[in-house]
């Protein structure tokens, strides 16, 4: 369909950006890279009074790696992730995550800001913030605030974001270049959501796992940590017996509704899958 | 709003809405039909155009988001007349048949190849996989752009 009807600005600094989108009573939504928000208004399940296009914001366009982490600005693409080589190594889980966003053409022109506040239950980026224990930094009205990956998503297509409020950071602690990962995914085709997708990593203390963590997403309303799957792999020398029992604490672990693509039965199955797959890809 | 932006080389200025698509900017106002437009929204790629130099859908850019850039559709690909060495492949390897996902399929070809001249069938599947055919099965068109692959080594461009 048409979109419907809004109107448009494109400030040049966040404050104005913020100003904007007060100035709406609740009407305005930020655009970023548009890949989730025009076909929303396509549909018109969208139908926002004003968009405020982000684009001009250089300072969110910033990938910055410290000895603290990754900070990686919200209007950071999917591509400018894939093409910056640093981050094989200062994130390599962030870059086998992104691997499996959408499409080539989507990868272009999609960001990491708006993926998080879009807050769709089956996408990597949310998955790895929540399973990595980022940090997301807002500015509103108010002023700015930092608010945890865990305290973010509140169900689907939801997070605690107010109406006057952008992402402008999303930032990952540091990635030791020890640490042992897998991102394992299944989706039906190349580029489409995911039916289920895990995240998996740990580092080892004398061929023992510690600080175990394991993701899901595609399996709840929001993006899951599993810290009944950690607890399995924490202190433990990672072999198949170890990572079965991972798998079966992970299906026990969630509890997914049917919808028209997958029964829960499937999903609750499929999880338990993709977190064996994962800490095989990561023993290996 | 005006707007003003690069089609195919040529300055374009025009007086549009901001809700206004890229796609039908293109094929209503700029009357360059072809680009196609399947879904409307997002998931088809028909709609693949240039956006300084990244392939990108039309249908999920606003034309005010163009401001200041440089787009190319599929009949800015071709010089004069003639076929570019990539459309000649499609042509060759009968990668097209109804034709209607065919401009997105060389939009998005053609970035691929100026960019990665020796991408392996792999990736050029994996990189279509967002452009849908209803009539040739893919496997004539991976055909078309992986023969292509030479003429990007040797030109840059393709042209
Ligand atoms: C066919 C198709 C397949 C896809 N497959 C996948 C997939 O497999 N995995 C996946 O993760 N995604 C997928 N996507 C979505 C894509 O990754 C989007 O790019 C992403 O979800 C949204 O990013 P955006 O920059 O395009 O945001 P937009 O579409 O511009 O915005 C999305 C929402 O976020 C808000 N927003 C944007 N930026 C900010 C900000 N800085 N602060 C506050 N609010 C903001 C907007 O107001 C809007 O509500 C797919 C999209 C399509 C069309
Ligand atoms: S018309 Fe744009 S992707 Fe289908
Ligand atoms: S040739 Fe008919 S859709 Fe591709």
């Amino acid at each position: 369909m048409k979109l419907p009807p809004f109107e448009y600005a494109c400030p040049t600094s966040i404050s104005e950006a913020v100003a904007l989108l007060a100035s709406h009573d609740g009407e305005a939504k930020p655009l970023a890279g548009g890949q989730s928000l025009v076909p929303m208004l396509a549909f018109r399940v969208a139908a926002p009074s004003l968009l405020v296009d982000l684009r001009k914001l250089a300072d969110l366009r910033q990938i910055e790696i410290t000895a603290d982490g990754v900070t990686l600005g919200a209007m950071v693409r999917w591509r400018e992730i894939l093409d910056d080589t640093r981050l094989a190594t200062a994130h390599p889980l962030l870059v086998a995550a992104v691997e499996h966003v959408a499409h080539y053409q989507i990868r272009n022109r999609g960001t990491v800001g708006g993926s998080m506040a879009h807050a769709d239950p089956a996408a990597e980026m949310p998955g790895v913030a929540v399973t990595c224990e980022a940090q997301i930094a807002v500015t509103g009205k108010a002023g700015t605030r930092v608010i945890a990956a865990s305290d973010f998503f509140v169900g689907p297509l939801m997070t605690v974001l107010k109406p006057d409020e952008i992402i402008t950071e999303i930032r990952l602690p540091a990635w030791p270049a020890k640490r042992r990962f897998g991102f394992q995914e299944f989706a039906r085709r190349r580029g489409d959501f995911a039916l289920a997708a895990a995240a998996a990593f740990y580092d080892e203390d004398n061929g023992r796992a510690r600080n175990a963590h394991v993701g899901v997403i595609g399996v709840a309303d929001r993006p899951l940590r599993l810290p009944s799957v950690e607890a399995v792999i924490n202190g433990q020398k990672i072999d198949d017996v170890l990572i079965a029992k991972a798998e079966a604490a992970t299906s026990a672990g969630v509890d997914p509704a049917d919808d028209i693509h997958a029964s829960g039965a499937y999903r609750k199955a499929l999880a338990g899958v993709m977190v064996e797959r994962a800490l095989k890809a990561a023993v290996a | 709003m005006a707007v003003k932006f690069e089609v195919n080389g040529k300055a374009v200025e025009i007086e549009v809405e901001p809700r206004l698509t890229l796609a039908d900017c293109l094929r209503h106002h700029l009357r360059l039909t072809g680009t196609h437009v399947g879904c409307e929204h997002g998931v088809c790629g028909a709609c693949t155009v240039l956006v300084n130099g990244a392939a990108v859908r039309s249908c999920l850019m606003l034309a005010v988001q163009a401001e200041g850039a440089n787009v190319v559709t599929v009949e800015g690909l071709s010089r004069d007349e003639g076929l570019t060495p990539l459309q000649a492949s499609f042509r060759k390897h009968h990668a097209l048949q109804c034709g209607f996902c065919t401009p997105g399929m060389i939009t998005t070809a053609h970035a691929l190849l100026s960019e990665e001249p020796d991408c392996d069938a792999d990736r050029v599947r994996e990189v279509l996989s967002g452009n849908l055919c209803r009539c040739t099965g893919y496997i004539s068109i991976v055909e078309a752009v992986l023969d292509a692959r030479s003429a990007y080594k040797r030109g840059g461009t393709g042209a």
